[in-house]
Order: structure tokens, then C-alpha cells, then sequence
């Protein structure tokens, strides 16, 4: 149930080839990748800085993941997040789960991608031409997590 | 009673302090009642930390609310709606 926060970037490939490595009860593997893009609410974004809460980042991706395996039935998951300065392009974030059939990966996958936009400790911070500004949460964030609870 | 207060993202740059010690004041024992001590700081304190702001609390690494208890020791941490992925 690996977890990271890491300033480099990441390889898919490489990421889910070490995931489900030497578990052949795996027939499905979901994943999600989030990137940079060049516009938001309207202004072009040249850069994006993300900041978190060491420590406390972590522990939230770990319990969210824990939240997702006592909830479906999947093998493995996998959540990679960047931090510090990032550009239009890049990768932001890697979510993986393994299972044994794709249901439950898919479910697991969206799942955890909901709960880390409205419960872990990121913040996002644009450079646009007006100047930089903070990233306001989204009330379609919080609707995407609430599906869960019903 | 001493406690660590961590601010982040535009909370940090507003009241411009990343983090502090503090010795905890009389009678306040819970995250709310901090962070209502923290906003008698001045109009700053007051304006980023005002009842009306979207405020997120965590003790000790833990996502809390107004109630949640601060003992000696504690590690506070105030900041906006996160806005990760």
C-alpha cells in the first residue's frame, strides 16, 4: 500500500509493473494520472506550486487507501503525489489499485482520487499573468466525495 | 503547556509565520478556543482566522474540528480547503 510525496516525476509503467510484480492473483489494474494544465477559471497558468503538511500527507493518503481496501476487494494501491513547482505538462499525481477483477479496481481508483482532492493536505498555487493566486477548493470536489458516503 | 502551530498555503502567507511554539493560554484547551485566542492577535490574525473563513483544523497530524482537544505537547496545524490531485 505504497504512498509517496515526491518533488521528481514519475513513469507509469514502471510504477505498475512494481505494483502488481510477482502477484499473479492479479487480472486488473486501474489507474489514474492528474496533470498540469495551462488554464484555470478563465487565466492561462505558467506555473503550478503545490505545497503539504509533512507528515500528515502521508498519513492521510495511507488512511484513505486503508479506507478503500476495507471497502472493496482489491489486492494493492498505490498513490504517488508531486510537490514544489510544476509546469503545464507535467504529472501531478498516480493513483494504482490492483484486484482481481476490473469492478472493483475502477471503483477503488476513483474512490481514493475523490477522497485525496478533498481530504489530504495539498494546496495548489498558480502563476498566472495577473499575478499568483491560491486555487479555491470546488464544491464539485466535495460532491465527487460525498457519492461515497451514500 | 506548551504546543506547536503550523499554518500553510495562503493561511501561512497571511499571518507570514509557518510555525510556533507557544505556551498554551489559560482556559484554552481545545482547537476552536486556539484559534479564537490566535485571532485576538490583531486585525490580521482576526481577518485569516475569522469565523466566516473556510478554516481547516488537524491535532497532532489528525483532521479535527472547533472541539477537539489540545494537550500539552499537541501539534495544531490551521489551513484552507485542500486542493490537491
Amino acid at each position: 500500500m505504497p504512498v509517496r510525496v515526491q518533488t521528481q516525476d514519475f513513469d507509469l509503467g514502471a510504477e505498475i509493473a512494481a505494483l502488481r510484480a510477482g502477484d499473479p492473483r492479479v487480472g486488473a489494474v486501474a489507474s489514474f494520472v492528474g496533470t498540469v494544465r495551462d488554464v484555470n477559471d478563465g487565466s492561462g497558468v505558467s506555473t503550478l506550486t503545490l505545497e503539504h503538511y509533512p507528515g500528515m500527507t502521508e498519513k492521510s493518503l495511507e488512511d484513505i487507501c486503508a479506507q478503500a481496501k476495507a471497502r472493496w476487494n482489491i489486492l494493492d494501491t498505490l498513490v504517488v503525489h508531486r510537490v514544489g513547482a510544476l509546469r503545464p505538462l507535467d504529472q501531478i499525481v498516480l493513483v494504482a489499485v490492483t484486484s482481481a477483477h476490473r469492478g472493483e479496481a475502477f471503483a477503488a481508483c476513483e474512490f481514493i482520487m475523490d477522497y485525496l482532492k478533498t481530504q489530504a493536505p495539498f494546496w495548489k498555487k498558480e502563476r498566472t499573468p495577473q499575478g499568483d493566486r491560491w486555487v479555491d477548493a470546488r464544491a464539485s470536489d466535495d460532491a465527487a466525495a460525498e457519492r461515497w458516503r451514500r | 503547556m506548551s504546543v506547536t502551530i503550523r499554518y500553510f498555503a495562503s493561511l501561512r502567507e497571511a499571518v507570514g509565520v509557518a510555525h510556533e511554539q507557544i505556551d498554551l493560554p489559560p482556559g484554552v484547551h481545545t482547537a476552536g478556543a486556539l484559534r479564537a485566542w490566535l485571532r485576538g492577535r490583531g486585525p490580521v490574525w482576526a481577518e485569516a482566522l475569522a469565523e466566516t473563513r473556510a478554516v481547516r483544523v488537524a491535532v497532532d497530524q489528525v483532521s479535527g474540528d472547533a472541539d477537539t482537544a489540545v494537550r500539552d505537547g499537541a501539534e495544531v496545524a490551521y489551513f484552507p480547503p485542500v486542493t490537491g490531485g
